[in-house]
């Protein structure tokens, strides 16, 4: 399936950062129980101990990641499940599927991007010593969240 | 209603979780709940088990859901049982998809324990 030039064309002409803030408040509110707000990332600069990756391919194709600290990707299961602690590989699956469910949020919200756009499963990577670089090298937009007064980073990364 | 025997497919066991969990929430009284992590198991697990409604995603390894709808057709087990495809894939192609495959809903995700209270009433045919 062949990258299509309007929807690239597009994430440049088009403000995505509002549809994106959007798609990642509904899922939070409607699957964590909790309402996040973005914030200057300048101010609350996160921390990429879990990052939950879903590739995008067809009409969209990129990556888009949730990342945030240990403990915060903890708090998000523990709600997600309903307020037990949980395993390592839960913690990850949890992440997993909160990303997916952004992903798919935010492109039914893209008009015409729908149809034509396919996710890959989820992608967990944990851990402190990792360096995150993607190949998809066009548009970029990018937002932290506060989830209880910690920031969660979701970036979508497009490739030109 | 009557407590209800449910087979939830996912290859997220912690969607599978909340799955079940939502239907708690929302009133769904179980008798018995079966997992399985993609289209192929559940297709065992119905030669095993009787169950009165299945809900699953599409997106899975080893045999999607929407494989799975067309397959189930052929099993004792599942013949009028209803599917509803609990999904992140929204678009109209998907529901027409899974519906023309034989599947009975469609929530996609996010969803609210409401939402899967209103496909599970649709599609038994009782009320909760």
């Amino acid at each position: 399936m062949s990258v299509d030039r309007s929807f690239v064309t597009r994430s440049k002409e088009e403000n995505w950062m509002p549809v994106l803030e959007l798609a990642v408040e509904e899922v939070f509110e409607i699957m964590v129980g909790c309402r996040v707000k973005p914030v200057a990332q300048t101010e609350h600069p996160p921390n990429e101990e879990y990052t939950a990756m879903i590739g995008l391919a067809g009409a969209l194709c990129g990556i888009l990641t949730l990342s945030c600290n240990a403990q915060t990707a903890r708090q998000i299961a523990r709600s997600m499940l309903g307020g037990t602690d949980n395993a390592d590989t839960e913690v990850a699956d949890a992440l997993g599927e909160l990303c997916n469910m952004i992903a798919g949020n935010f492109k039914n919200k893209l008009a015409g991007t729908d149809e034509r756009c396919m996710l890959s499963v989820p992608t967990v990577i944990s851990g402190g010593e990792y360096s995150f670089h993607s190949l998809a090298d066009g548009c970029s937009v990018a937002t932290v969240l506060l989830f209880e007064d910690a920031p969660v980073a979701v970036r979508l990364q497009l490739q030109s | 209603m009557d407590k209800i025997r449910a087979l939830i497919v996912d290859d997220s066991s912690v969607m599978r979780k909340i799955v079940e969990r939502s239907l708690r929430q929302a009133g769904v009284e179980l008798e018995k709940v079966v997992e399985a992590s993609n289209g192929a198991e559940a297709l065992v697990a119905l030669q095993h088990n009787v169950v009165d409604l299945i809900l699953c995603d599409i997106n899975m390894p080893v045999m999607d859901g929407l494989e799975f709808v067309r397959q189930s057709a052929t099993v004792e087990n599942a013949k009028g049982v209803p599917i509803v495809m609990i999904t992140t894939e929204g678009s109209e192609s998907h529901v027409v998809q899974a519906l023309s495959a034989g599947a009975r809903g469609y929530i996609r995700k996010p969803f609210t324990p409401e939402q899967v209270k209103e496909h599970v009433v649709s599609v038994l045919g009782k009320k909760l």
